[in-house]
């Protein structure tokens, strides 16, 4: 069993345990889409404080020591392995342009992008799809589910905590042998998107003034825009409020 | 008898037509813009200020505000903005508290959104095709900001206001999937059925008056 594929059933394992006897906050301030409001603030809690300890600094440090060009090459090279995953999955959807353009894409980079450290296929026009296991089960009608916060793995929610084991399956990871280097191409994975959220996430401390809440407002609100590809039913009330 | 007829029909074609050179045709003409040229026409603008300002780039708060006041705000109607994330509390709001949460959302946004502008650099709007069939007092438009590395969402709603101004105003908005509105609502819900709407202020100046603190603290 990878480490990747340890860590994940642990996760989801820990969750299934910590569900037993955690209150959810009675009163109007309930959410109905989040019944685990109680657990999910204390995982959210430890995933904030190992952030701060161990996962930006690293993600700081990553920006501050290596030339751009280089995390350039990385990001490329891991979004070439999750391009390929995309494909799969906009298959599975039976998208087809998405699926084509995303073979395009992979095919492109992989070849005249010197195995995907160079996008070209970006610099061509050719959009990507990010389509993921989460979101197959959502086209085909699964709906969400009860928000989660994961440990480690962050927001989500029971669909797609259900679906991460597939999706690990196909993770950038899998493409090497040997675990050190499965382990080592996660490490450069996760610090690499960290480094992308590095402004994100001090605007989301900035802007709320309930972080938890916010970022799970946020999560739910962008995932059902990828389900739906943009352009996901209006759920908010948006009637003047002035008028009688 | 027909001169009779043609005579009065002519003179009143005549009136018709002066009075529309006396209402200034063109501008009559501006207020009919669509939505998505509207849209296309601010964020270029819009855009293109931040470019040719280095000091806009760098955070000068002072100057961000004087953009949005100048250039943003005559285009937002930021009253709907702040009584739709309130939710239904803002009925029962005094006309001085609603004027005070107004002051404090648009100082919350302002600072921490502005944050973004410093990463402007040789980003394009891409306007996508407005979809078919949407409410006057609901329009959504969506666009693209296009730069190095992945294309990012960014809708508009908007409400028609004819013979006002541009003939539009922006009263939400979605960046990457995400409406601006929906989450406050969500922040302000928790607040205000806390400590009531005089809560919900001191919860945003306080958030403003650490805001600010911290920004300070990182300059100096």
């Amino acid at each position: 069993m990878s480490a990747a594929r340890r860590v994940g059933l642990a996760a989801l394992a820990l969750g299934c345990a910590l569900l037993q006897g955690c209150a959810t906050p009675t009163g109007v301030a309930a959410d109905p889409r989040d019944p685990w409001e109680g657990m999910n603030r204390k995982v959210y809690a430890f995933n904030d404080a190992l952030d701060v300890a161990v996962v930006r600094p690293v993600a700081q440090a990553y920006v501050e020591v290596l030339p751009s060009f280089v995390r350039t090459g990385v990001r490329n090279f891991v979004g070439n392995l999750v391009d390929v995953w995309s494909v799969v999955n906009a298959g599975l959807q039976f998208k087809g342009q998405a699926a084509a353009e995303g073979f395009m894409r992979v095919a492109v980079n992989s070849t005249f992008g010197l195995y995907g450290l160079l996008d070209i296929a970006t610099e061509a026009g050719i959009p990507r799809p990010r389509e993921d296991f989460g979101q197959t089960l959502g086209h085909w009608g699964m709906g969400p589910g009860p928000y989660v916060v994961l440990p480690l793995f962050g927001p989500s929610t029971l669909r797609d905590s259900l679906a991460l084991p597939v999706d690990m399956q196909a993770s950038p990871a899998r493409f090497f042998s040997g675990s050190d280097e499965k382990t080592a191409v996660t490490v450069l994975r996760v610090t690499d998107l960290r480094a992308g959220l590095l402004t994100a996430g001090d605007a989301l401390k900035a802007a709320s003034l309930d972080p938890y809440s916010f970022l799970r407002d946020a999560w739910l609100q962008k995932r059902e825009n990828e389900v739906y590809d943009g352009n996901p039913p209006q759920r908010f009330d948006y009637r003047d409020p002035d008028s009688p | 008898m027909l001169n009779s007829w043609i005579q009065p029909t002519r003179r009143g074609l005549a009136l018709m037509l002066a009075s529309l050179a006396l209402l200034g045709l063109p501008s009559a003409l501006a207020s009919e813009e669509s939505a998505d040229a509207f849209v296309r026409r601010v964020t270029t603008e819009t855009l293109d200020l931040v470019k040719n300002d280095k000091s806009l780039r760098n955070g000068d708060v002072t100057k961000i505000m004087q953009l949005v006041d100048n250039k943003l705000m005559p285009h937002v109607n930021f009253r709907r903005m702040t009584a739709l994330a309130t939710g239904p509390a803002w009925r029962s709001a005094t006309p001085e508290q609603q004027k005070r949460l107004q002051e404090e959302f648009k100082t919350l946004l302002i600072r921490t959104y502005s944050g973004a502008l410093s990463q402007v650099s040789d980003q394009t709007v891409f306007v996508k095709p407005l979809r078919a069939g949407q409410d006057d007092k609901n329009t959504v438009v969506n666009t693209e900001v296009r730069g190095k590395g992945d294309p990012i969402q960014l809708d508009y709603r908007l409400e028609k206001t004819p013979g006002q101004g541009a003939g539009w105003l922006i009263y939400d908005l979605n960046v990457l999937g995400i409406w601006l509105i929906s989450s406050y609502n969500d922040q302000f819900k928790k607040e205000i059925s806390a400590g009531g709407i005089d809560g919900l202020i001191n919860s945003l100046a306080e958030r403003n008056k650490a805001n600010a603190s911290g920004a300070s603290a990182r300059k100096g």
